[in-house]
């Protein structure tokens, strides 16, 4: 399975490069890209310098351009796409349907990805998009359990991709205005989600309180520790009763199901985190590349060691496992 | 100025049999909406209740005058559901609205609809579907009136429609919150969604409405409503009006929503009139105005001038 890592920096590409990593994934610092973070992501200059690099190292570099383009002003998606083809790139990762019609017309070489923005979780939507665009590989969405997956890979003609570790959407991807309910951005439109220009931290008493927008995500005893306002990750009450209603602060690691993927027939395996530093890429890329090597050996010793970097230190397999079913 | 279309969405809830034949039954017989959707857009499991009923409630809600539009699932990710779908696609002489896009590929070169649920974000998607014979696109609930105005002016053959009253779905999951609430798996959901008939409300901890969880979907606690921007929609090219069912009377809510439609009553008296029909009841516009969804602005005073 390819090894495919973030990278929110140039700084953060060469550490993925020099961890391992087969491909490295980044964005244009706009809004054409859903990490569209404040001093992420990369200038058509620096993008040019970084699959220089990559390609000399045996290293594949795609560019995410996965929000949906806002009406009335395309062009910007349709730049971007026209710039990272002219810049080399292996492949471009896309989720609007008339942006994928652009890219197929325009440049009917170029390998095209969809992203998991695009919520593609049946046999009849994936077929859809390779039927229509050439899409080449599907980024599932976190939705979807070993077993559907294994059927679908059955079934349809083009490569997945999966996410292995990192952050963790709840929700279906592509398909989620709750971000923008509390702040007015959202990944479709903006490429952010609970972003940190809306975040606030009041102490009330003993309490800390975490707000985004209008709204208290969270309040912490002093002896717990206190968290991002990611809105689905939040505390709330219903039926007087006070909890994690949508999920427990955990994040994703598939490292103890490697091998089940494989034999699933996922082709790819997709670390989250443009938003991270290069310590990170380099200690979560280190380690999956380790465990992947493994794996190839025929060994089947793939314990993480990655716990420590998960968001509230508490790791989970997610839809994978499905223990809510 | 053509009449527009007044559209009564798809029921979200998980309501009872009686109680859905019955909201039908009163679509059908004391309302001037134009276009009515049955179908279940949430959960499959809750499907064979209803399902049986299908045909009888078509057949009065055409007889009495109304396009009927059977809407699909929002979220299809098993064989069972991609089999269901392929089902739907193949019935006769309904038009049937994608909300995924799988059923987009079944329903190609046929007449449909596009969903709220499918992202119609631009121009470029807009003509796809259009080209591809959708005759009427419903669009997302968070794009502003600048991008509603430009995808009219894009002036494809298809309709446009938007949502103008009712909660906003706001997210879809594989799993059930619903059920995760009440400390029960999916599989054993015991169908407690159906326990409330417009989502479970949830608050944040210092108790503000905030949510409304229905099952696998979460809504917004508070309740669209657009009636300021109406007009301002028609004169963009907007032709038809949504109206998401609730468990308020709905006759009464499409009436006063077709005054509106037709300036014949202000927008300021319909919401006085909501609230009198004693619903616990926030609006919400603010994805019109590029603000937080949640939020309310009032724009109406001026337009009247």
């Amino acid at each position: 399975m390819e090894l495919v890592c973030p990278a929110g920096t140039p700084a953060s590409l060469h550490a993925a490069v020099a961890a391992g990593a087969d491909v490295v994934y980044c964005g244009f610092r706009d809004a054409t890209n859903a990490r569209n973070f404040p001093g992420l992501n990369f200038s058509r200059a620096e993008l040019r310098d970084a699959v220089k690099h990559a390609h000399k190292h045996g290293v594949h570099v795609y560019l995410a351009c996965n929000t949906y383009p806002q009406a009335g002003a395309e062009e910007i998606w349709h730049k971007a796409v026209d710039d990272a083809v002219a810049i080399g790139v292996d492949a471009i990762i896309l989720a609007d349907i008339g942006l994928l019609r652009y890219a197929r017309d325009h440049h009917p070489d170029a390998r095209l990805h969809l992203s998991v923005q695009a919520s593609a979780s049946n046999e009849e939507a994936i077929r859809f998009y390779h039927q229509e665009f050439g899409v080449r590989r599907v980024v599932l969405p976190r939705v979807l359990s070993l077993d559907e997956i294994r059927t679908l890979n059955q079934r349809i003609q083009v490569e997945t991709e999966v996410f292995a570790f990192g952050g963790m959407c709840v929700m279906a991807e592509g398909r989620c205005s709750l971000s923008s309910y509390a702040t007015g951005e959202s990944p479709n439109m903006n490429g952010v989600c609970s972003p940190a220009a809306h975040v606030h931290y009041e102490e009330r008493g003993d309490t800390t309180v975490s707000r985004l927008g209008n709204f208290t995500i969270n309040i912490y005893d002093s002896d717990e520790k206190v968290g991002y306002p990611t809105l689905c990750k939040g505390r709330f009450r219903a039926m007087d009763k006070s909890g994690y209603l949508f999920e427990e602060p955990t994040s994703l690691d598939v490292t103890a199901m490697l091998p089940e993927l494989a034999d699933a027939g996922v082709s790819a395996l997709k670390i989250e985190g443009r938003q991270r530093g290069k310590a990170y890429i380099s200690q979560v890329v280190g380690a999956f590349r380790t465990s992947l090597d493994k794996i190839a050996e025929g060994r089947r010793d793939a314990r993480s060691k990655l716990s420590t970097l998960s968001e509230g230190q508490s790791d989970t397999t997610g839809a994978y496992r499905r223990s809510w079913q | 100025m053509k009449r527009s279309r007044l559209v009564m969405g798809p029921v979200l809830f998980h309501w009872d049999e009686d109680r859905k034949k019955d909201f039908y039954s009163r679509i059908a017989d004391e309302t001037d909406v134009d276009t009515v959707h049955v179908g279940e857009v949430v959960c499959a499991k809750r499907m064979p209740f209803f399902d049986k009923h299908l045909p009888s409630v078509i057949e009065r809600l055409q007889r009495s005058g109304k396009e009927v539009v059977l809407s699909t699932l929002a979220l299809v990710m098993n064989e069972r559901e991609v089999n269901q779908i392929r089902d739907i696609a193949q019935m006769p002489d309904i038009m049937i609205e994608a909300n995924d896009i799988s059923v987009v590929r079944l329903l190609a070169g046929q007449p449909h609809m596009i969903g709220p649920y499918i992202n119609t974000y631009n121009e470029g998607t807009l003509s796809y579907f259009a080209e591809k014979g959708a005759k009427r696109i419903a669009l997302p609930w968070e794009l502003p009136m600048s991008s509603i105005a430009a995808l009219c002016g894009a002036q494809t053959a298809a309709e446009i429609e938007v949502q103008v009253f009712g909660r906003m779905p706001l997210a879809i999951s594989a799993r059930c919150y619903s059920a995760r609430a009440q400390g029960l798996h999916k599989d054993g959901c015991r169908y407690v969604c159906g326990d409330h008939l417009d989502g479970m409300d949830v608050e944040t901890l210092d108790d503000t409405p905030f949510l409304a969880v229905n099952g696998l979907q979460t809504l917004s606690s508070h309740y669209v409503e657009m009636a300021d921007n109406i007009a301002q929609m028609q004169t963009a090219g907007v032709t038809a009006f949504r109206l998401s069912p609730h468990s308020l009377d709905m006759t009464r809510v499409s009436g006063l929503y077709r005054q509106v439609l037709a300036r014949k009553t202000d927008p300021e008296e319909l919401r006085h009139r909501l609230k009198e029909m004693r619903f616990p009841m926030n609006f919400a516009n603010g994805f019109l105005h590029e603000a937080p969804g949640a939020e309310f602005r009032q724009t109406r005073a001026r337009q009247a001038e």
